[in-house]
């Protein structure tokens, strides 16, 4: 099966994930003996386009157009669709991009969709996925029975294996298309953010923190981590403490980091379903019948402003060793 | 100015999901149903643009049993002025309901399509953008901040470390995340008048899907840990733990 990867950039370089929709891409053509061809594009070169060979890409398909600078909804589209019906499967990331770009490739390919999978074979010549679905509180296993089947991959999920191999460039003609929509830039936070589903920690907050501003503790942890990003729970996003963007479960985000630290949060069930997929799981909370600590590997029982400020000093000593 | 929401109905977040005895559908038995959350931001959005502009018109669309005349009942109750049940019993495939809506859609000739970003039951995050597609008319998903203009639209939408700014001009679809307003509660009043407001029902035929659901499965439930120990003391031999045995540190 002939797969194509559709990488993603941000500001002319390739965005992390793009190693992880890699091998993905490689999990489908490797078990059905076929060649993975990674799609970039940029109003000019991409930094990092020449190493994506080594993250398993036999060929790397360079798509330039002025637009192509910002993400072009339309133009990305109309180009993937142009050569989509080549290719056995299609994948892309289930990021903001990636939400928004594969439901218009399979409409205009005229095939179905699988979003944000967790897992991906072939069995025969048809691509079979599990989603969590309802926030994670259900796994579903579906087959794309179509020509082509289009899936999008939740991040930290595939490991990229780098391999030092080389792709070669080529570039790919961009057809003509109608920009019905126009991207006028990216507003970005003053300092640079990591979001929570591509955190590989997760230091989440809730009402346990009592007021916003002491999740400046979190902030603090999370910078002492390092590759950590700050999550809510829905409680304290509701009440405005925090951004929606922040928010972890049914209603918010769905996270798979390497560590959850969950600080405060009593552990709603729409809460535990955005979280249950981390690989481990830490509690604190200062009551030891909180339902957090149901689903935790570890737990401290107690005051979560003794005990954060410890584990942020504790973790920056091993960082800085 | 005409306003179309495309609205779903679905289990409560709070609902505990069983799977059924086909393996493939949830057992509905005892499951509270709601709007999609996210579509009631639609809603919202939809009515309080009617309100603004003074004139217009504003349309509810499900796809959906019977049982979903309740669920467009409570988008009328909100102030929403008529609804369309499109009875069918759904499918797991985004572009099967895509295209029924579309057909829809493409008939009542509207300025303005909302949707809610994702449905919390299926997590699909496609059907909005595939009208659009289907339609050919310009789309921004997952708009958290959305302001229309002279028939121009400007709208947020959040990205992995910032904020992008997406226009286009009506027609358009949209979809909306939260952040993008406060859905208002159907009154007493909006209740009582909601009874009298027009829901036409009409069968429809979904198209053979191209996504087959296998089966559904519940997650492995993960086993409860142990207790570490009790204030910031036992944080040096949770480091420990975290180093040497899940070496995520």
């Amino acid at each position: 099966m002939k797969v194509l990867a559709v990488v993603e950039q941000r500001d002319g370089a390739l965005r992390k994930v793009s190693h992880e929709i890699l091998a993905a891409a490689r999990v489908l053509a490797d078990t059905s003996g076929g060649a993975v061809d990674a799609i970039v594009f940029g109003a000019g070169a991409v930094s990092g386009m020449e190493q994506l060979g080594g993250f398993g890409a036999d060929r790397v398909l360079h798509a330039t157009h002025a637009d192509f600078a910002l993400y072009a909804p339309d133009g990305a589209s109309a180009t993937i669709a142009s050569i989509g019906a080549g290719y056995g499967a299609i994948v892309f990331a289930a990021t903001a991009m990636g939400r928004d770009l594969a439901p218009r490739v399979a409409a205009r390919l005229g095939v179905a969709c699988a979003t944000d999978i967790t897992g991906l074979a072939v069995e025969g010549d048809v691509v079979t996925v599990t989603r969590p679905i309802y926030a994670g509180k259900v796994l579903q296993h579906g087959r794309l029975t179509g020509a082509t089947a289009v899936v999008s991959v939740r991040p930290n999920t595939f490991h990229p294996a780098a391999s030092g191999k080389a792709g070669s460039v080529t570039a790919l003609a961009v057809p003509a298309f109608t920009a019905r929509v126009t991207s006028k830039g990216v507003k970005k936070p003053d300092a640079a953010v990591l979001d929570v589903t591509e955190a590989t920690v997760v230091v989440s907050g809730g009402r346990g923190l009592k007021e916003p501003v002491n999740f400046k503790l979190l902030e603090d942890l999370a910078a002492a981590f390092g590759n950590a990003a700050v999550g809510a729970s829905r409680a304290v996003v509701d009440a405005g403490w925090r951004d929606h963007g922040e928010q972890v479960g049914q209603t918010g985000k769905t996270v798979s980091p390497q560590l959850y630290i969950a600080v405060g949060i009593s552990g709603a069930i729409q809460h535990l379903a955005g979280m249950r997929t981390a690989r481990t799981i830490v509690a604190i909370n200062r009551d030891k019948d909180a339902p957090i600590f149901k689903v935790a590997d570890y737990g401290i029982v107690g005051d979560l402003f003794e005990v954060v400020p410890r584990l942020t000093e504790e973790v920056r000593k091993i960082r800085s060793s | 100015m005409k306003i179309a929401v495309c609205l779903k109905r679905v289990p409560d977040t709070t609902a505990k999901i069983v799977i059924g005895a086909s393996r493939t559908t949830i057992d509905e038995t005892g499951v509270k149903f709601v709007p999609n959350p996210y579509d009631e931001f639609a809603l919202e959005a939809a009515i309080a643009l009617k309100e603004q502009a003074g004139a217009g018109e504003t349309t509810v669309i499900a796809v959906g049993t019977d049982a979903s005349q309740e669920t467009l009942r409570t988008a009328l109750a909100m102030g929403i002025d008529r609804a369309v049940l499109l009875q069918s019993p759904g499918s797991a495939d985004g572009l099967a309901v895509a295209r029924v809506l579309a057909a829809e859609l493409k008939a009542g000739v509207y300025d303005l399509v909302l949707f809610g970003k994702l449905a919390v039951d299926d997590y699909n995050h496609q059907v909005g953008a595939m009208v659009a597609e289907l339609l050919e008319l310009p789309c921004i998903t997952a708009a958290a901040k959305m302001t229309l203009s002279g028939g121009a639209i400007e709208a947020e939408r959040e990205i992995e470390g910032g904020v992008e700014v997406m226009g286009c001009t009506l027609p358009a679809v949209v979809t909306c995340d939260k952040g993008l307003n406060n859905p208002r509660l159907p009154s007493l009043k909006g209740i009582m008048a909601a009874k009298k407001k027009p829901l036409d029902a009409k069968p429809v035929t979904l198209e053979a899907a191209s996504f087959e659901v296998t089966s559904l499965e519940l997650p492995a439930e993960r086993q409860a840990g142990r207790i570490v120990g009790e204030g910031a003391d036992a944080v040096p031999a949770l480091i420990a733990l975290l180093r040497n045995e899940a070496k995520v540190l």
